[in-house]
């Protein structure tokens, strides 16, 4: 049939065009399922056994401080429109808390992944874009504007910026010893370096004029940290760390660690008191605050969810692939007769 | 004048014998139409718009009624869908006419006009996508078939204007004017034929591509007119254009100068047929009656309406379902966002105040945008891009048919043809066959095989012999040793020589000596001894050629003597008396011969069944042996018997035939008998077998089709016996198949009227096929015993529209049941004498049936053409008959064999293909839009998205859309070989069975429960967002990463798990998606973006990767999603059916098989 490559329109002989490209065709036989169900499970144990134990060895501690009940010592806090209003919580620590503890603070039911909150910021303002302190972008209203003037930074995540202060004290020998709070590194590095810029202006203070403040805030942004420039402004973490909008409507956020001094290795046993300015309204929505001191490993803070899942998956790979064997073994025979 | 048309050519519709009965009307003075009559007949009284006036030539006749030139249609055969001007309007029309495109242009314009959770640029583009490919494509095949038009349209004609000979195009014809037509051209619009350049004021066409039917018809002009067209004043009245081939009723008024006018009456046999082709005549010229679309040809074809699969109705049938779940959820959340604002606080906390106008808003407004706004955030699930990559794996998909070197034929250097992409799947659906049976099945090229003398076989040797064969003087070949007597022989071969209707071609010389049958020239090697012929059957050429084999060469009829050539090469003349003609009742012909001394010898040829009654009964049982072998063998077989007249038996004969032609009462009755008279006491002299040679592998593409669980039906234009012998030889019917046969011969039997019969015959049948046929599923001993019962129908297309006429009149439906009833139990189904249109009538009933099964039509010729339009898809075969039904056809392939692979291999694995790809597209949109949906529980309702607005636009474009275009261009879960090998396979994907509600139900358990279990396992992970070792949290879009990226990685590997068949291409595209996933996903967030006024993703991929958390619950989330999917396939594998196993068994399994189900999964390459 040589003859035929002469025909011009004769379809070409590839293996592609005869879909006769070289093929591997797995097969997921029991073969192949049932050891790899055993070395999965296995595996998924082990991984579970870690993570369970790592979770385990991670030490919590959650503080309610909304002072919602009267027994509350921030009870008072919540009744008057004071503000200034100061509430101290006093707690004590049985063992070592090891460190690096890590000072969170969580609000429940607040909904940071609401779309038009989210979406109420202005970016441009955000890396310093000065032309946009003038006028804000209209994705900031109702928080674009106050009496004529443009709010800087604008819109809603920015102006409902969690203002609660936190101080804590060991109580040693009745005397408080203030425990040192590290206020760096605990917005991601990314938006705190890259991300956020402030206005390329000294002082600060400068590329702000004519603009107002967020209505909420009781410190215009230049103001935020005056004693590190590098902490102020737009960069200022407790501001990033705010910025990045929680997942869910019961959330965390980092606050500060402890990482200095005699707390270097952590919360010595004892007693403590945690003095809070009490600033943020969250009973308006039935929201609740608390604060929480954690130290984290390799996979983060507290998760049991992990640890329990992988052994559950772990174990149920194991049986199954003990159940496949034992169906095999059983039903193999008669199909050969 | 009823007698013009017998039986309204309900009851003939072949041409043949209309054609017979016409010209005896033509040559009987007595039966010329008076004026009045026809005046009656055409109903010029009850109003002339009835009736078309066609004035030849245009010449203005001398009428004193008053001609006002009517206008009529061009000749111009449109079947292009758009011009350039309406190309935009109406293909937008048509394509936001489907509900897919138009709930996305819906979809688009809330974005545009609402306020809504993502940009208008995320459907927005993707329709755009769409709808510019479609229209693309449309487009092209719309200019494909504007070349087509263009070819037949642009045709150059000679037309005649006033004597001059004007080279004109085709389209250009007018009614009225004269037209040229030389030999081997066909007729450009429908003609009257005015002259012939035969002497004898005839001219012969074949109307194969119009019928089938292949011989020679006699057409004749129109008696006594000028032969100087010129000055020909003439005006035709005819009827109005219909679609009956065989029907034609007219009157030609020519006016000779001041005298009244002479009337003409015009029937069938004066008009030559748009399609039909002259054959055997120089040149005519012929007045057009008929032009472009209401030419019978064009009139016999149906609109080619938008052909839908069987896939795309499931698409849609889903479409809605997902459609429903899609505003149910939004109608959910809207319900629930209101619920839940109405408790105090939450509609407008402190931190997040509406603005003014929000607040001022109607609340009623506000739920309907806001259910909009869940609408568009939902809208992914159903997939724009499902009809892009249906649309592109449709497309590339089928230059794999196209590609296939299998159907290239180096006869005609073609390959196949795929005019509508869109029916891929759909050959792999099919449930019936309507096959035609001139040229598609059969080469209708009959060949001469064997022929049996005094009981003796003979039989010719095969074609690789054939000079041997010739060489050989001394006589036939004879396999078997012993051989009749010379004598005999030589008796038997001259019967053969003188016994037919044959002419003998003219110009043979011209035409390389290639006889007219089939067009083609064969046994080159001995052309020198060729000739051409031409007769109304290639039988009769078969046989005649068959016997200069032997030879014995017929020369030809000159004046009544019959020249033939015998073996010793002299020339033997005979003087012709008399022919009596065959017929299909008497099933027989015979010629009356006197030869040089003076004897008369009557030779005739017929059916067994009608010669062995009337020859003497000695000779019959050596001869029927061989008969009925050959008949089994598939053979077309006829006996030869000759009986010796004395003078005054012939003086007697003579006489009373004369006498017979001459009555002018029940001449056919009277002829019959006089026949049938003669025709008796003769001697059996021999029998022959001539195959009508069919198609390579007809037989096995049949078998192999019925053995894939279609129902395969013949209909054809042919006569029945023709029909059945070919069905026979296809094995479609089987020696031991029963017949039931609905036919006017059946109907005629008895002294009743048809109707009766029919409904008793139809009672008959149904009795014996279907409820006393044991039930389908019988026990083992039943079906042992049963088995041998198959059951064949034939029916014919006078009994077919007789039973559909009673069926709506009386009965509705019953008897049309009753016949699909019986049909459906059959094992194969025989049409004969079909009309084009009752072709197609067929295919719609069967089409509308119970349960609607899928059909097939497959033909090579104009007269097929409405089949392949009506059936669900239609198959071309490019065969001699010229181009129409590939022009019209979905596909086209080289030859009936082709269709095996095309059904069994291409079909089904398109169909699992494409099935595949719309289940697999639901899924994966449906887990990629419930975390989206769950997460609205968490976000207040507020249509936050969870995944990033590149995410949602680029998941179904980007992100998973290759490795399932891959998989749906590539994947063979089973070889192509075994396929082929296994025709049962077929059966496993009958009747849509990956589309229907059970397999879609899986799917869609599957993405829902995936996609609760990637939202709610990232939920758990998030219940401390704290992931990274350095305590710092992750926030909304992290959490949206993560459940994006398992879903990725799941849909993904989900589809590599359904994947049997990795070629590198898979690998490629499946591991390559996912590391553009990753890529994309790191650039995406690792640039800050100019054009982007949120930079939401920043480093948040990045950051996922550095939590160990987050690997370890996408690992997690991945597995746990897939462990159901691995399991159900271990355990299909081993339930599966056996065919599938042993088409799929690797090398190890096959040395222990002991160890069935341990097979080397990772390296069972074949």
């Amino acid at each position: 049939m040589k003859e035929e490559g002469n025909y011009a329109n004769r379809p070409s002989n590839t293996a592609f065009t005869q879909q006769r490209l070289p093929a591997w065709q797995p097969m997921l036989s029991a073969g192949v399922v049932i050891p790899g169900f055993l070395l999965i499970g296995l595996a998924f144990i082990g991984i579970g056994v870690g993570l369970l134990i790592t979770s385990r060895s991670i030490q919590v501690l959650e503080l309610d401080y909304t002072g919602t009940e009267t027994s509350s010592p921030c009870y008072q806090c919540t009744m008057s429109n004071q503000s200034n209003c100061v509430c101290k919580l006093s707690f004590s620590i049985g063992t070592l808390f090891k460190g690096p503890v890590f000072f969170y603070y969580g609000l429940t039911n607040y909904f940071q992944n609401q779309r038009k909150y989210g979406v109420s910021k202005d970016f441009n303002q955000l890396i310093g874009d000065v032309s946009y302190f003038k006028s804000p972008s209209s994705d900031c209203q109702p928080y674009q504007r106050v009496n004529g003037k443009p709010i800087v930074p604008c819109g809603a995540i920015a102006n409902s910026m969690f203002n609660d202060t936190f101080k804590l004290y060991q109580i040693i020998n009745g005397k408080e010893e203030l425990v040192p709070f590290d206020g760096k590194g605990i917005a991601w590095w990314t938006d705190y370096n890259i991300k956020y810029r402030n206005p390329d202006y000294t002082p600060l203070k400068n590329a702000f004029n004519d603009t107002e403040k967020p209505v909420f805030w009781t410190k215009p942004a230049y103001e935020l940290d005056t004693s590190d420039a590098s902490n102020n402004g737009f960069i200022n973490q407790d501001f990033l760390v705010w910025m990045r909008r929680a997942a869910l409507p019961n959330f965390r956020k980092l606050y500060r660690r402890i990482t200095e001094g005699n707390y270097k290795d952590g919360l010595p046993a004892g007693n403590y008191s945690l003095e809070i300015s009490y600033n943020y309204p969250v009973i308006s929505f039935e929201g609740t605050k608390k604060v929480t001191f954690s130290n984290v490993s390799w996979m983060g803070g507290q998760n049991e969810f992990l640890g329990i899942a992988y052994l559950v998956i772990g174990s149920m790979c194991v049986v199954m692939s003990v159940v496949m064997l034992i169906v095999y073994a059983k039903f193999r025979f008669p199909e050969e007769d | 004048m009823r007698m013009l048309f017998p039986g309204d050519a309900e009851a003939e519709p072949g041409g043949v014998r209309g054609v017979h009965l016409c010209r005896k009307i033509q040559h009987d003075p007595r039966e010329r139409m008076s004026r009045k009559t026809l005046k009656c007949l055409l109903g010029v009284d009850e109003g002339s718009r009835a009736n078309r006036k066609v004035v030849v030539g245009h010449r203005p006749c001398p009428s004193n009624e008053e001609i006002i030139p009517p206008k009529f249609c061009d000749n111009r055969i449109v079947s292009s869908k758009y011009t350039v001007w309406n190309f935009l309007p109406k293909n937008l029309f048509e394509q936001f006419r489907r509900i897919a495109n138009f709930y996305f242009l819906i979809i688009f314009l809330v974005q545009v006009i609402v306020d809504t959770p993502t940009s208008p640029v995320t459907s927005g583009l993707p329709l755009f996508f769409v709808i510019t490919v479609t229209a693309i494509k449309q487009g092209y095949e719309d200019w494909l078939r504007h070349k087509a038009d263009n070819e037949v349209n642009k045709y150059k004609v000679t037309v005649l204007v006033d004597g001059k000979r004007i080279e004109s195009e085709s389209e250009k014809i007018k009614v009225g004017d004269i037209v040229e037509v030389k030999e081997n051209e066909t007729f450009p619009c429908d003609l009257i034929l005015l002259q012939s350049h035969r002497d004898d004021d005839t001219c012969f066409v074949t109307t194969a591509s119009l019928d089938g039917e292949s011989n020679h018809k006699t057409h004749y002009t129109v008696p006594n007119i000028e032969s100087d067209l010129e000055s020909l004043t003439a005006t035709i009245e005819c009827e109005q254009p219909q679609s009956d081939l065989y029907k034609f009723v007219g009157r030609m008024d020519i006016y000779k100068d001041s005298q009244e006018p002479i009337f003409r009456s015009l029937g069938p046999e004066n008009l030559l047929l748009k399609g039909a082709t002259l054959k055997n005549t120089k040149m005519i010229y012929g007045v057009a009656v008929y032009t472009g679309m209401e030419t019978k040809m064009a009139l016999n074809y149906q609109g080619k309406s938008q052909k839908r699969s069987a896939v795309e109705k499931s698409i849609n049938a889903f479409l809605l379902i997902y459609l429903f779940i899609l505003v149910s959820k939004a109608l959910v959340c809207t319900t629930l966002k209101y619920v839940w604002q109405s408790k105090p606080g939450q509609d407008e906390p402190w931190y997040n105040e509406k603005t003014q106008r929000e607040r001022e808003t109607n609340l009623y407004l506000k739920m309907f945008t806001d259910f909009l706004s869940f609408m568009v955030l939902f809208n992914f699930i159903i997939p724009v891009s499902m009809y892009v990559t249906v649309e592109m794996q449709k497309f590339l998909g089928s230059f794999f048919i196209t590609w296939d070197k299998d159907f290239f034929d180096p006869e005609i250097k073609e390959g196949a043809l795929v005019n509508t992409s869109d029916l891929n799947e759909e050959l792999g659906q099919v449930e019936y066959v309507f096959t035609d049976k001139t040229g598609t099945l059969t080469q209708n090229n009959m060949e001469f095989i064997e022929c049996c003398i005094d009981g003796f076989q003979y039989k010719y040797r095969d074609a690789c012999d054939e000079l041997d064969g010739f060489s050989v003087t001394d006589g036939p070949v004879n396999k078997v040793q012993q051989k009749a007597g010379r004598e005999k022989e030589d008796q038997f071969l001259r019967a053969l020589c003188l016994c037919h209707t044959v002419q003998v071609k003219e110009s043979a010389e011209q035409d390389g000596l290639a006889d007219q049958v089939d067009g083609s020239i064969l046994d080159e090697a001995s052309s020198q001894e060729e000739r051409g012929f031409i007769a109304s059957s290639p039988d009769e050429i078969a046989l005649v050629k068959g016997a200069m084999r032997y030879g014995f060469t017929f020369l030809g009829l000159e004046s009544k003597t019959l020249k033939i050539l015998n073996r010793k090469k002299e020339v033997e003349k005979y003087e012709l008396l008399h022919v009596l003609n065959f017929d299909p009742v008497r099933r027989r012909m015979s010629v009356i011969i006197k030869d040089t001394s003076g004897e008369t010898f009557l030779f005739c040829k017929g059916a067994d069944s009608s010669i062995f009654p009337r020859v003497k009964q000695e000779e019959v049982e050596k001869i029927r042996m061989h008969v009925e072998r050959n008949a089994t063998e598939g053979y077309r077989t006829l006996c030869v018997a000759s009986k010796r007249l004395s003078p005054e038996e012939f003086a007697q004969v003579d006489e009373e035939l004369k006498e017979a032609r001459l009555a002018l009462q029940d001449r056919e009755e009277k002829l019959m008998a006089v026949y049938n008279q003669v025709e008796t006491e003769m001697t059996l002299i021999g029998a022959t077998a001539v195959e009508d040679r069919l198609q390579e592998e007809a037989a096995e593409t049949m078998e192999a089709l019925q053995g894939a669980g279609m129902k395969v039906w013949v209909l054809t234009g042919d006569k029945m016996e023709t029909a059945k012998s070919t069905c026979y030889a296809c094995r479609l019917f089987q020696r031991n198949t029963e017949l039931l046969e609905l036919t006017l011969r059946t109907l005629e039997d008895r002294g009743r009227s048809r109707e009766e019969r029919l409904h008793e015959l139809l009672l008959e049948y149904h009795k014996k096929a279907v409820q006393d046929a044991p039930p389908v599923k019988g026990g083992i001993a039943r079906s042992w015993s049963g088995a041998n019962h198959d059951y064949g129908f034939i029916i014919d297309g006078a009994s077919l529209s007789l039973m559909l006429k009673s069926s709506s009149a009386s009965k509705p439906n019953s008897y049309e049941s009753l016949f699909l009833q019986i049909c459906q139990n059959c094992t194969a189904v025989l049409c004969c004498r079909m009309a084009p249109l009752q072709k197609a009538q067929i295919v719609k009933m069967v089409k509308n049936s119970k349960g609607s099964p899928i059909t097939l039509s497959i033909g090579d010729g104009a007269n097929d053409v409405s089949m392949i339009l009506e059936a669900h898809v239609g198959i071309g075969i490019k065969g001699k008959e010229g181009r129409q039904a590939v022009r019209n056809s979905d596909y086209a392939i080289p030859k009936l064999k082709h269709l095996k692979k095309l059904l069994l291999a291409h079909g089904h694995l398109y169909y699992v293909r494409i099935a595949h790809l719309v289940q697999y597209f639901f899924y994966k949109n449906l887990c990629f839009i419930l975390p989206q949906f769950l997460y609205q529980f968490f976000c207040g309702y507020s249509q936050q998205p969870l995944y990033d607005a590149a995410y949602l636009t680029m998941y179904n474009i980007c992100f998973t859309s290759m490795p399932i275009l891959a998989y749906s261009l590539l994947e063979q879960h089973i070889s192509i070989d075994d396929l082929l090998e296994n025709a049962t396979l077929y059966r496993d994907v009958a009747k849509n069975a990956m589309l229907q509600w059970w397999p879609f139900l899986y799917w869609t358990v599957l993405g829902v429960f995936q996609g609760l279990l990637f939202f709610f396992g990232v939920r758990c992970l998030f219940s401390n967002p704290a992931l990274q070792d350095n305590g710092q949290v992750f926030g909304n879009w992290s959490y949206g990463t993560i459940v994006f990226t398992v879903l990725v990685f799941t849909v993904t590997l989900k589809l590599a798990l359904d994947t049997r068949h990795w070629t590198w291409i898979n690998h490629f595209v499946i591991w390559g998606s996912l590391a553009f996933y990753v890529f994309f996903s790191f650039f995406w967030g690792g640039i800050i973006w100019p054009f982007i006024r949120h930079q939401r993703l920043y480093f948040v991929f990045a950051n996922m990767l550095g939590s160990v958390s987050a690997w370890l619950v996408i690992i997690l989330l991945i597995l746990l999603s897939l462990l159901p999917e691995i399991l159900f396939a271990v355990f299909r594998k081993n339930h599966g059916s056996h065919a599938r196993q042993t088409s799929t068994v690797t090398p190890l399994t096959y040395k222990h098989p002991r160890e069935h189900n341990h097979q080397p999964g990772l390296d069972g390459q074949h």
